[in-house]
């Protein structure tokens, strides 16, 4: 079975730990592993109110996040580089709703947060490259990229499904949140 | 989840402490002689996260199942329901699975699984399907290797003891079944002390649709009550022959033992399907009203359904000639075993000090030649002496299959003298011989019975094992061992525990299946009549006493998760849509108090549990297959009021408050 990768990290990290106490003292410490672990600070940003800046500049006081410079995220994963026309495209979007209705609605809904984080105004937090990269390669984003990974954290640890869809699906589903 | 895994994270260092602090050494060395352990070590060693070379497919045997594993580590990977019903997938307790274990007999939740018989293009195995036979309940099934699942099974009327089955032809046009227990067909109530007389045995063949791989009951001979035990189909100059051993030719109802052991030879029956295919087109044959059922898993609907069959066309040799030859072969064989060219016929005399091997070019001339010995209701002897290409002299004690390499050796093994004996095509001599443990019965080079092996390996498939294993009380595990076969002698490297009796087996390069592999069910595809898309389509809808519940799972919850207004006695379907699109994602559902198994759910998949609560109360429900770090919060409640209760229908899932 896939386990979550951060669950397997933290049951080898329980285990080293458990291994290292048993070999330091032979028995006598019985703290759990699970005291040991430091679970990273959840910045528990809730995202509808996340603010956007529009000089680009993070406000020493309102904390630093990893959300802060979002515009330059383009995520990790096979999308690169992707213009958006000025223009939403209508048919597109509506295959794209149709996409998301099918493999997506069991954890987003468009306009509120459930599962995971609703798509609405997504692109004014995140590159369309970003979302794509997201949709297509979900299991090494919330390894590696650091928005991604925060949200995990913010989200309860649910994982982001990875639904196999086509790069030209995730299109169609990116154009169908421009819509909401 | 921590709490789970508590007792593992405890116990792991605490083993790793064990045997770093004193160096354990069990093995009593045995008897056994493995030349250069390293040297043996390294030649089954599969890296961490590296592939095995072959799968190897092994019947269960008693278990009624099939087991997978790699070669050459001998890893299990998987093990496909079949003939048995697993709790542990829910086959044969989901509702879409019930009806492949539907006979003329009822529901049968067991069988006893012999032979798995790779489908084969042009001779040669082409990893698309997978067949294998049930004794018990005379029946073959099919399993797809795309998905590792049985997809469909048929029962064989005028059948007892399917053993001698399901070989395939050289290119999967038929597969082929006999009957090792003869008995009176039609059925009827008749002593044995008839058995010569009133018995009879039937040889089925089985077209296979060369697309849909769906297999049809074409035709069946009737033949002489004998006990028509293995088979093989012929290939090359023998495409278009069946090969059948017989036992009891002496035709004897009780201790078989002695009383079916008198005869010097036997007979291998040589079918010429091809002749009796064309007397049925042109509609020759007996229609003989049976009853026995077809159940076809439909991949669309993902619901396995049943058709009852009512007919089946038989041949009866007196009336049609040259359908069907005998063989005289010493004594009582038991395999019979067709080289890769498809030349020789090895007849493996299970009692017979010799291996006698006989040529389809001399059997085809003394057929032209009516070089008959006699003939036995209809069918001709052909005599001994035109048909035998060579014996291979006193290679063992108790022949009882033969496999085959590409460079026109074959190997023999012998239940009784506990060896496997490799041996020369053409000159018949004895090249060399290995120990096994113990009591060999079937072998397996991969593609060892069709045009084209790999001969690397020989597998010996053990019955049993005594002193090779830690014990596990009175009964120790089964075994298979490998052996290297690359060399001039051959070289055992490992044994490994399987599970049911390894009965018979194949093996197939993994490069073969693995690009057909399938990873996970479309939804879009998804056709079955309960299935839904989406969480919204979710819902609950009642039918008199009948409860359907539309449910979809995803990492990690169910919708609906909470459910009431249902009563005591309503008959509850749980339909669940397992919503993700990702490889290795099952999910499983579970309810307390169902008197039935858990649901285990491929991505994409739908599949239906029927529950009928039996007392007033709230059941929970949960996810049984560890799918996410939420895997524990992967559950939901079903509040059940008591018969006649009117509290409405209602479900949801999650409430706005906590979103």
């Amino acid at each position: 079975m896939h386990i979550q990768s951060t669950f397997t990290f933290i049951s080898s990290l329980g285990l080293m730990l458990m291994a290292s106490a048993f070999f330091n003292g032979c028995g006598g410490n019985n703290e759990s592993p699970t005291q040991k672990l430091q679970a990273p600070a959840a910045v528990a940003e809730d995202e509808e109110e996340e603010e956007t800046h529009s000089t680009g500049k993070a406000t020493e006081t309102a904390g630093a996040s990893v959300y802060d410079n979002w515009y330059t995220n383009k995520g990790i994963g096979p999308v690169k580089n992707l213009t958006l026309s000025a223009e939403i495209d209508q048919a597109l979007a509506a295959e794209g709703e149709k996409i998301f209705k099918e493999k997506c609605t069991s954890c987003h809904k468009p306009d509120k947060r459930f599962i995971g984080p609703a798509p609405k105004g997504v692109l004014e937090r995140r590159t369309p490259e970003w979302v794509m990269n997201m949709i297509l390669n979900p299991e090494k984003m919330v390894k590696e990229d650091p928005i991604a990974k925060q949200l995990l954290l913010d989200y309860n640890l649910s994982p982001m499904a990875n639904q196999n869809l086509t790069e030209e699906e995730a299109r169609k589903v990116l154009e169908y949140f421009r819509t909401l | 989840m921590y709490k789970k895994m508590l007792p593992l994270l405890l116990a792991l260092p605490l083993l790793f402490f064990i045997t770093s602090c004193s160096e354990y050494t069990g093995s009593k060395g045995g008897p056994q002689a493995i030349s250069g352990v390293a040297d043996a070590a390294s030649k089954v060693y599969v890296p961490p996260g590296k592939y095995d070379e072959f799968y190897l497919f092994t019947s269960g045997g008693f278990n009624g199942q099939m087991g997978v594993y790699g070669l050459p580590s001998g890893r299990l990977f998987r093990v496909i329901p079949v003939f048995s019903v697993d709790a542990e997938k829910g086959y044969g307790f989901s509702e879409e699975t019930k009806s492949l274990l539907m006979t003329s007999y009822g529901f049968m939740p067991w069988d006893d699984a012999h032979h798995p018989e790779l489908s084969q293009t042009d001779g040669i195995t082409d990893g698309r399907w997978i067949f294998i036979n049930g004794n018990n309940t005379p029946r073959i099934a099919r399993i797809d290797l795309s998905t590792f699942e049985t997809v469909e099974t048929i029962e064989i009327p005028n059948s007892a003891g399917n053993h001698g089955s399901p070989f395939t032809t050289q290119n999967t046009e038929y597969v082929i079944a006999s009957t090792r227990f003869s008995v009176p067909i039609p059925q009827a109530d008749i002593s044995t002390k008839d058995f010569a007389t009133r018995y009879k045995g039937t040889i089925t063949m089985l077209k296979v649709d060369p697309n849909t791989g769906e297999m049809s009951i074409h035709f069946q001979i009737l033949c002489p009550g004998f006990d028509y035990d293995k088979a093989h189909c012929g290939k090359g100059p023998s495409h278009g022959w069946a090969f059948f051993t017989s036992y009891n030719t002496e035709q004897a109802g009780t201790l078989k033992e002695i009383e079916a052991s008198q005869n010097d030879k036997d007979y291998i029956a040589a079918v010429n399907w091809k002749k009796a295919a064309e007397y049925i087109d042109a509609g020759k044959g007996e229609e003989m009203t049976v009853t026995y059922y077809h159940n076809i898993m439909d991949e669309a609907t993902q619901t396995a359904t049943s058709r009852v069959i009512k007919s089946v066309k038989v041949l009866d040799p007196l009336k049609y000639e040259g359908i069907i030859y005998y063989l005289p072969t010493p004594k009582s064989p038991h395999g019979v075993d067709v080289d890769p060219s498809g030349e020789y016929i090895v007849g493996n005399g299970k009692l017979s000090t010799d291996l006698t091997v006989h040529s389809t070019t001399r059997m085809l001339k003394a057929i032209e030649n009516k070089a008959y010995e006699k003939v036995i209701d209809g069918i001709p002897v052909l005599k001994y002496d035109e048909i035998v290409a060579g014996v291979v002299k006193q290679p063992g004690l108790g022949p009882l299959h033969t496999e085959f390499d590409e460079k026109g050796n074959a190997y023999t093994s012998f239940f009784i003298s506990s060896e496997i004996v490799k041996w020369k095509l053409g000159t018949w001599e004895i090249l060399d011989r290995i120990p096994t443990y113990y009591s060999i019965g079937h072998l397996c080079v991969p593609g060892g019975d069709s045009r084209k092996p790999w001969g690397k390996y020989v597998i010996a498939l053990n019955k049993i094992t005594k002193d090779r294993y830690l014990p596990t009380g009175p009964e120790l595990t089964q075994s298979a061992q490998l052996i290297d076969i690359s060399g001039e002698k051959m070289q055992l490297l490992l044994d490994f525990p399987t599970v049911g009796e390894p009965h018979y087996a194949q093996a197939i390069p993994a490069d073969k299946v693995m690009p057909r592999t399938k990873k996970f069910y479309k939804l879009e595809e998804n056709k079955h009549p309960h299935a839904i898309k989406s969480e919204d389509e979710a819902k609950v809808v009642r039918d008199g006493k009948i409860v359907h519940v539309y449910m979809a799972s995803i990492r990690s919850h169910f919708t609906p998760d909470n459910i009431e207004g249902i009563r005591v006695g309503d008959e509850v379907y749980f339909h669940v849509t397992n919503m993700e699109q990702d490889w290795d994602v099952p999910h499983g559902f579970a309810i307390m108090g169902a008197q039935n198994a858990e649901l285990l759910i491929m991505p994409g998949q739908t599949r239906t549990l029927k529950w009928i609560p039996q007392n007033t109360g709230v059941y929970p429900f949960y996810c049984t297959d560890f799918c996410s770090a939420l895997h524990q919060e992967m559950q939901g409640y079903v509040v059940v009021s008591p018969q006649g209760s009117n509290k409405p229908l209602k479900w949801w899932t999650g409430s706005d408050n906590a979103l």
